[in-house]
């Protein structure tokens, strides 16, 4: 029983920390096109990226699951490869990144608008490229949107249900996450062990965000 | 020698325009652009920096082509010779004085000299501080010391003293003029402020809604030599009181407010806000020097 619970905690974080790195390397010029880019179709992209923070997860994870099964144009693709993301550990990554998109695309969104266009031009004029620019100017000066984004992007995944139900099913080791695992637990009236997921999903997430609001305060003020 | 011949569409206030400018900067000469705002001083500026392309045109700097719309050349600003000084100072918040100089540098000589430029700007006590712990003069000398790590061909100034204070404006003008003077780096200055435009520029390029209306020494502006006065001020109407059959006239020259009686045709050619000479024949000027 006790194996079975840290194997499910380790694969709650270890679907949480993949989804979250992938998510940075995705979000920085996603949200870097939503803020610097001026073509039209923008407000669409936006909307396409804020849609999980409304969209029921059952929703998303529906359509994932369609859209993942090998009946579908995507899934067959998929399984010619090789890949099977139904029920997957592969398939919560996929799942989770699309859930949390908004989490981090966010607040890398806001800090970004933030930053005065003259130190970017600055930049440009000491002879620094674009990408130098980005890496050794924009980034630092953004960091406490990276974190903020990071940590509630690992948080929110950590916590997320839904979509996970739908697509990973409850496969000990592979799919079956913390979330999960009390909802299973109460069903199977098993109330001690729902309630050590519980408490622990609850200590972790309070910890989370309170490092978030110390770690803004702190960096704000250095800022200003 | 820099040559810029460009043109640029401009929104201006009175709605769009086509801006055509045509000047060239003597090499090591201090050359201010001059006008009210939103005619196109900033723009020019941004066009020779490379952060804005003009229509059509050309610049050549050193007979080296930074732009030619003939020959589709449009060199990035990193690939420009350039020291360019922003309003709001634009240094990069998370790093110090120095590190902010030395991001500048490329080549190790660049490197060796950065002390000397903080030296020259005088901020060696704080070349360890984060620019938000620093006054706005302060942050002016090291944006002005890092668009000189580079040994730029020409150095833009983008009314960089307009945020300070009359006091703190003063003393930069004096540096940057010392500054000036002992690099000898070709400067264009961009200001809406007379003071400013006397003390520093060999020569004023004057600037109205798209085109240079005139380029000359700043005296040969300011002072027209038409007027055969022995004492001349210029000075912004205030106040127009009718008081008959004269008017008075209340200026401000400089920080001092002066009352003077005019007749009612000279009145009626002076608006409130507008610019005005006043001089004064046939007597000879008191000076008591204070104290």
């Amino acid at each position: 029983m006790e194996s079975e619970f840290l194997t499910t905690m380790a694969l709650t974080f270890k679907l949480a920390a993949v989804t979250t790195l992938i998510l940075l390397i995705i979000a920085i010029p996603l949200a870097s096109f939503l803020v610097f880019s001026k073509i039209r179709f923008k407000s669409i992209i936006e909307t396409i990226v804020s849609m999980p923070l409304v969209l029921p997860p059952s929703v998303l994870g529906f359509y994932l699951l369609l859209a993942f099964s090998p009946a579908s144009a995507i899934g067959s693709f998929l399984t010619e490869h090789g890949i099977r993301l139904a029920f997957s550990f592969e398939g919560l990554v996929v799942g989770s990144v699309l859930f949390s998109l908004p989490f981090m695309v966010h607040p890398i969104q806001s800090a970004l608008s933030q930053v005065p266009l003259s130190i970017i031009e600055a930049s440009y004029t000491l002879g620094k490229s674009k990408i130098e620019t980005m890496v050794k100017v924009i980034l630092p000066t953004i960091r406490h949107g990276l974190i903020s984004g990071i940590i509630l992007a690992f948080a929110h995944t950590v916590g997320e249900f839904g979509v996970i139900l739908m697509i990973g099913g409850n496969i000990p080791g592979e799919t079956r996450v913390a979330s999960i695992a009390i909802y299973d637990e109460v069903e199977s009236l098993n109330y001690a062990m729902a309630h050590q997921y519980a408490l622990t999903l609850f200590v972790v997430t309070f910890s989370i965000l309170l490092l978030v609001y110390t770690l803004n305060k702190k960096s704000l003020g250095e800022i200003k | 020698m820099i040559l810029v011949n460009v043109t640029k569409r401009l929104n201006t206030a009175e709605g769009a325009i086509n801006a055509h400018f045509e000047l060239s900067i003597n090499d090591s000469e201090f050359l201010t652009l001059f006008g009210p705002s939103g005619v196109g001083k900033t723009t020019l500026m941004r066009m020779i920096a490379g952060l804005e392309k003009p229509d059509s045109g050309v610049i050549v700097v050193d007979g080296d082509v930074w732009f030619d719309s003939s020959q589709k050349i449009n060199l990035p600003p990193q690939n420009r010779s350039i020291g360019f000084v922003f309003q709001d100072y634009a240094l990069f918040p998370t790093m110090t004085v120095r590190e902010n100089l030395l991001f500048a540098a490329e080549t190790t000589d660049q490197r060796h000299n950065v002390d000397e430029l903080i030296e020259l700007v005088e901020l060696t006590a704080l070349s360890n501080r984060l620019p938000s712990t620093l006054s706005g003069g302060q942050k002016q000398r090291v944006a002005l010391a890092r668009a000189l790590v580079r040994h730029p061909k020409i150095l833009l100034l983008d009314e960089p003293l307009s945020a300070l204070d009359p006091s703190m404006r003063q003393k930069l003008q004096d540096e940057l003029s010392l500054i000036h003077s002992r690099l000898g780096v070709t400067t264009l200055l961009v200001s809406h402020d007379i003071a400013e435009t006397v003390k520093l520029s060999d020569r004023l390029a004057v600037i109205e809604l798209g085109r240079i209306k005139r380029i000359c020494p700043p005296m040969e502006f300011f002072s027209p030599q038409t007027l055969s006065g022995k004492l001349q001020l210029i000075g912004e109407v205030l106040k127009i009181e009718e008081d008959f059959p004269a008017f008075i006239i209340t200026l401000l020259v400089g920080s001092s407010v002066v009352r003077t009686v005019v007749s009612s045709t000279e009145a009626s050619a002076l608006c409130i806000g507008g610019r005005a000479i006043i001089s004064s024949k046939a007597f000879n000027p008191i000076l008591i020097p204070l104290s």
